[in-house]
């Protein structure tokens, strides 16, 4: 093995795709060779650093520099000043006050703790790391009923919104006798401002692998699908490339590590509709069928994917098994609150300075997560409402910004965790625009098979219109409110049954802005 | 005339979604014809209906053709708090173009989507397979202006 | 034996099998939960949530359609919240539907109607939200608007589960998701057969038949034309339910006296052609079994079916028997055997039919259909038409005096009227063969093995041959094309060997048609069926080979069954059709 004095890690993802990552690397290796660096400085790809905005960043280690918005023509400067002169160069480093506020290296990752780090189209990092370690503990030394038992008794809830026990979800399809079993991984993250399983997936790949792995040991399935969203390109081909590798580590496959235990994983792609996310939806799809929503009974855990029993989990709750079957329940209940255990990955935008991905303690409140890990409101403006868990979300008023950030807590006053996605609105922000926008993305991503969900969203949507155009009037504003409420209580899936969330939270806690539109 | 793409997938329901891809992706006119769907149909078995429900279910696919770049804009909150609607109205000026219509020249189309997970870098748009994001009236511009030029 | 569990329905006790549903348990207690969408006859779709109940100590609501009962649970259907929710979900339906109830074919029948009114709910509460869409009116049985659908599912379940024919799907999502056609083409260019399962089940007049009431009555009120009925089997098993009668009561006598009184020049029955069917495929049949010709033989009476086998099994053409329709073969006579008889010039025929069926309309609009040298026969009323013209003209016809058919063409047997049964044709069948094939006359002509609603009979026969030694005959019944399509595969691959296959497009057979009154149910169906049966037994006449009219037929003008004559004007070719767009490709056998 190659020993090297410095590693220059590069953030590859859509954003810094899109300013042309791939040209200052190779500008990079130039300038390197160049100086004759090439043997002493290495340049890894890693996947997103969990910021935004800053165009393409590159992290060097063991000093944890971070440079930001680096263009081809400072390729020279950084490789003279920093590698040959050992000064930082200070203009492109991650403005230092955010910085410190934004407390990049917080610990407690556990979902995120290799994004960023290390090569995701290279297993032997994530081995080197430590990965697979709890995958090799739960087939060689653990029955799969400790498994479950044990993901029970870390509080382990699942992150795509609804917040089931995930230990007791898998407990009902466990000890079904069937000839095939399966788990499927929802990878169809739709929640408009949700992107967190996609750099899960870019950035650390074989950490979704190797808890799926143990999901299926743990529930005796012996096949395993990652339904993705057909957008997700950079996530298809990171994952496809991951399983063929751990394929030929014969971490998966048939008899891993002389257990006897066979497993294989593959992947399934949607073709652009939100409601694939509703996982009876979502199996719908992987038939090959329109992803309409399922009636439950019977559920999934029981009659699935081809009436096989089917474990449905999203990706960052299975992201957080390989932790909790290493450490053990004990450790990651440390993390978190009450009922409400681990960590939770917010994807943060809007108004703020740093947006971006960051991964809190469970019961973390939003203005923490605001002041310290985004870096604060941007241009200083006054906080006036988030919208949080993404379109079906609630719109919350600065009088929420102390409540703990868990799913419990939030239930107290009508809200929800969601998936996780925190858009931060200054006091600029017209609400009526906002839920004008939310209304519009459900009537588009309505399936269609419910008429209460179909009909009322379209209601909806010519109702809140009216507002926009000055037409609306107070009746109209109750109106909303008793038809999201019909949703709600006769909508055949979730996504019907959220309208009530923006909608009253948008009228209750910012009723000014309607008013005002009122002619 | 899709026997390349079918050798790929056994004939079954559950790789109608990735056939429909792999077809509309090498159509030099990102469409899914009536007759790919007929011989889809005969290749996996099912019915003509079923693959028409589903091509229309998902917004990834058409069926009609479309132009060499399509320009899929997000709508959804995050991207409309960043301000994409003013980015619609200076690509429909830009490009002299209605949602979901394609130039004469038969080089871009125009859609709006979903939430596309890049809001990190709203407002975003995705002209095929490449995300742009931070959008600013400008920037338009000058990627439109880019892709013009590499057409020529 | 299923498990029982007790549970509460608005505080009544009942106590019903495991894994029945809510709406079922509900209904033990003598309470009906309201439904839109559901129809018993139909997996539920629980598209509208319309039966939505509370259950004590769980939150929300669930759907009484499709939610199983639990032991010891505690259902509510009646609640403030419940009822303000079923009128708002309403209105909201109504904000999205064309209200034209004055007018709609469905009015007084409609399923939503009745909901609104018993709801009580304001259809100008909730802003309208309906964008027009055009109306598919080019196929010749079935309109279809898009204006009133709700979106129920029902139709769908209909034409892709049970008839197997996948002429509905979905264009788009949500409120843009349209049901119609693949690739919206219409229904004239769709693998549509017409069978018109999908405009029985539709609650609210989406789809219906393409009205020919207009035409019948211009033709009727015009003094140069002479109009000739005839009348199918079924619908004198139907119309008593319509009026207000014992719904067992089998109408002929008013049937006949209210076709009078709307003005018909002459009143003749499709039993009459019925039993002349009989005659030419029955020898057919033996024909076919005496020399070595293509079995099994499959029945040609259902033109949904016709068109069904034209598009998935072509290679079944030669199966089919070449005999018409009872329909086609009256209408070819009429303006041959009856013109003639009677010298009337047959350019000034019009020949009307009354059917239950809606392919029936595009089966007298095929092309061969001529073989009078006009078009044999020039219109087709469903059952539902006749009705709303009998109410048009003030028809009291409860109480109309009993009368009879005309002659020449107005006589049958019992082993016609069964042809509106699933099973009937078959069984007239059998009783001609038996008789024709022993010599001797069936000492029991009831063959009960063949009736009932079983999706596919079967049965083995053996025929006591006259010239000594007997026939083994295996026959088998299938009705409801889903049905059909299963059959039909396990014949093409040889899995299953028959003699003779009857086919009846729709479940239940004609008296389950397209044209039957809207919202038949299964139920309604066998009823209708063991009118048929009851009414056969009645009769004097059961066996075809007796109607003295066949016979006289045969003797003044066609010589005998299966004669050059009979050849030329009762028999038929078929063609083999696009499976995309219905169109004949090519023709699979020739015309005689």
């Amino acid at each position: 093995m190659k020993f090297y004095r410095s590693h220059i890690l590069i953030g590859i993802d859509n954003t810094s795709l899109e300013a042309g990552v791939k040209e200052i690397e190779a500008a990079l290796r130039t300038e390197l060779d160049k100086n004759n660096l090439s043997d002493e400085i290495n340049i890894l790809e890693t996947g997103s650093f969990g910021y935004f905005g800053t165009g393409v960043s590159m992290m060097v280690y063991p000093e944890q520099t971070t440079y930001v918005d680096v263009k081809v023509e400072d390729i020279p400067e950084i490789v003279e000043e920093h590698f040959l002169k050992g000064r930082k160069v200070s203009r492109l480093i991650l403005n230092t006050n955010l910085l410190k506020k934004y407390n990049f290296n917080y610990k407690r990752r556990i979902v995120l703790d290799n994004s960023g780090k290390i090569d995701p189209e290279n297993i032997e990092e994530y081995i080197g790391l430590g990965g697979y370690e709890a995958w090799e503990k739960a087939l060689i030394n653990l029955k799969p009923e400790e498994i479950v038992n044990e993901v029970k008794a870390s509080g382990l809830r699942g992150r795509g919104g609804a917040g089931f026990p995930t230990g007791l979800k898998w407990s009902f399809t466990a000890p079904i006798k069937a000839e095939q079993k399966l788990v499927v991984i929802n990878a169809d993250e739709g929640e408009p401002g949700t992107f967190k399983d996609r750099l899960i997936m870019e950035g650390d790949p074989h950490k979704l692998l190797e808890g799926l792995m143990i999901a299926c040991y743990a529930v005796g399935a012996t096949k395993a699908y990652i339904y993705i969203r057909g957008e997700y390109k950079l996530c298809i081909e990171r994952l496809e490339k991951a399983i063929a590798q751990a394929k030929e580590y014969g971490i998966l496959g048939e008899n891993i590590f002389n257990s006897g235990f066979d497993l294989d994983i593959m992947i399934k792609i949607g073709a652009g509709a939100y409601i694939c996310g509703e996982e009876t939806a979502l199996i719908e799809s992987m038939e090959g069928n329109r992803g309409e929503p399922r009636s439950k009974p019977p559920f999934p855990g029981v009659k699935g994917a081809w009436e096989l029993p089917t474990v449905v989990n999203n990706v960052e709750t299975i992201a957080n098994v390989p932790a909790i079957i290493k450490n053990g329940a004990a450790w990651f209940t440390e993390h978190g609150v009450e009922g409400c255990t681990g960590t939770k990955v917010y994807t943060m935008m809007g108004d703020v300075n740093l947006p971006g991905l960051c991964e809190v303690d469970m019961g973390t409140p939003l203005r923490t997560i605001i002041d310290q890990y985004s870096g604060g409101m941007k241009d200083d403006r006054k906080f006036k409402g988030a919208l949080v868990g993404g379109a079906a979300g609630v719109f919350l008023s600065d009088k929420l910004l102390d409540v703990k950030m868990d799913y419990n807590s939030l239930e107290e006053y009508a809200a929800v965790l969601g998936s996780g996605a925190i858009l931060v609105m200054n006091d600029d922000v017209d609400m009526v625009e906002m839920l004008w926008s939310v209304i519009r993305f459900f009537r588009h991503e309505a399936c269609g098979k419910c008429s209460p969900c179909t009909k009322g969203n379209e209601v909806l949507y010519t109702l809140v219109s009216k507002f926009r155009n000055g037409e609306g009037c107070e009746e109209d504003l109750d109106q909303m409110i008793e038809i999201s409420q019909a949703m709600l209580d006769a909508s055949f899936c979730p996504l019907g049954q959220s309208l009530i969330m923006p909608v009253k939270s948008a009228i209750e806690n910012f009723r000014e802005d309607f008013l005002m539109k009122i002619k | 005339m899709y026997k390349q793409i079918f050798n790929k997938y056994s004939p079954e329901k559950e790789n109608l979604i990735y056939i429909l891809h792999e077809i509309q992706d090498n159509h030099p006119q990102q469409y899914i014809s009536e007759d790919a769907v007929t011989e889809v149909s005969e290749y996996i078995n099912v019915p003509r209906a079923h693959i028409y429900g589903v091509l229309t279910f998902y917004t990834m696919f058409s069926t009609k053709p479309r132009g060499k770049n399509i320009i899929r804009l997000c709508e959804s909150p995050p991207c409309f708090l960043k301000g994409s609607e003013n980015i619609l109205k200076k690509l429909r000026e830009t490009l002299d173009l209605g949602l979901n219509k394609t130039t004469k020249d038969g080089m871009f189309t125009l859609e709006l989507c979903a939430c596309l997970g890049v809001c990190g870098n709203a407002p975003v748009m995705m002209i095929n397979e490449d995300v742009y994001g931070n959008l600013t009236e400008d920037k338009i511009d000058t990627i439109i202006n880019k892709i013009k030029g590499e057409a020529k | 034996m299923a498990k029982m569990i007790k549970l509460w329905v608005d505080n009544i006790e009942v106590e019903v099998q495991e894994g029945t549903t809510i709406l079922d348990a509900a209904k033990e207690t003598g309470k009906k939960i309201p439904t839109l969408c559901y129809h018993k006859d139909l997996a539920p779709s629980s598209n509208c949530g319309v039966c939505v109940v509370e259950i004590e100590g769980t939150k929300g609501t669930k759907r009484a359609c499709s939610t199983p009962a639990w032991a010891g649970m505690k259902v509510i259907t009646n609640s403030k919240k419940l009822r303000e929710l079923r009128k708002t979900l309403v209105e909201m339906m109504l904000a999205d539907h064309d209200v034209v109830c004055p007018t709609c074919e469905q009015n007084n029948k409609c399923e939503l109607q009745d909901l609104a009114y018993l709801l009580g709910v304001d259809d100008k509460r909730i802003p309208k939200v309906l964008q027009k869409k055009p109306l598919d009116l080019k196929s010749f049985s079935i309109v279809r608007d898009p204006n009133k659908c709700i979106s129920c599912g029902r139709c769908l379940t209909v034409c892709q589960d049970i008839q197997t024919v996948h002429a509905l799907t979905i264009n788009g999502r949500g409120f843009e998701g349209t049901i119609t056609t693949p690739f919206d083409k219409g229904m004239a260019d769709s693998p549509c057969v017409n069978c018109g399962q999908c405009t029985v089940y539709c609650p609210v007049g989406a789809l219906h038949e393409k009205s020919d009431i207009d035409n019948v009555w211009d033709q009727l009120l015009d003094k140069d034309k002479y109009v000739v009925v005839q009348e199918a089997p079924a619908i004198r098993a139907t119309l008593g339910e319509e009026f207000g009668m014992d719904p067992e009561e089998v109408t002929v006598g008013k049937m006949y006296a209210a076709l009078r009184r709307l003005g018909f020049d002459r009143i003749f029955d499709t039993n009459f052609s019925a039993d002349l069917t009989i005659m030419e495929e029955g020898t057919e049949l033996i024909n076919r079994i005496k020399n070595g010709g293509k079995l099994p033989l499959i029945t040609s009476c259902s033109p949904g079916w016709i068109k069904f086998s034209e598009t998935y099994f072509p290679n079944l053409a030669e199966n089919i028997s070449t005999c018409k329709s009872p329909q086609q073969m009256f209408g070819t006579l009429v303006k041959t055997y009856f013109a003639e008889k009677e010298g009337i010039d047959p350019a000034k025929i019009c020949s009307v039919s009354i059917m239950p069926c809606t392919a029936k309309k595009f089966e007298a609009n095929r092309p061969e259909m001529r073989d009078s040298g006009y078009q044999d026969v020039d219109y087709v009323i469903t059952t539902r038409e006749f009705i709303k013209m009998i109410k048009e003209a003030g028809i009291d016809f409860k109480n109309l005096p009993e009368e009879k058919a005309d002659d020449i063409m107005g006589k049958y047997t019992g082993a016609a009227t069964i042809f509106g049964a699933t099973g009937g044709v078959m069984e007239a069948a059998v009783r001609t063969a038996v008789a024709i094939l022993s010599g001797e006359e069936m000492a029991d002509v009831n063959i009960t093995a063949l009736r009932g609603m079983e999706g596919i009979k079967e049965a083995s026969l053996t025929i006591p041959l006259k010239e000594g030694g007997e026939l083994p005959v295996n026959v088998a019944v299938v009705h409801g094309l889903g049905n059909a399509r299963k059959l039909m595969e396990k014949v093409e691959s040889g899995e299953k060997q028959y003699h003779f296959i009857e086919v009846m497009a729709c479940p239940g057979g004609c008296v389950g048609g397209g044209g039957q009154p809207y919202n038949s149910t299964i139920a309604d169906r066998a009823r209708r069926g063991q009118s048929l049966y009851k009414e056969d037994a009645k009769l004097t006449l059961r066996c075809s080979h007796h109607n003295d009219e066949v016979i006289k037929c045969y003797e003044d003008f066609l010589d005998a069954p299966n004669s050059h004559k009979a050849h030329k004007l009762l028999h038929t070719n078929y063609f083999e059709r696009c499976k995309i767009t219905g169109d004949t490709i090519k023709e699979t056998t020739s015309k005689h």
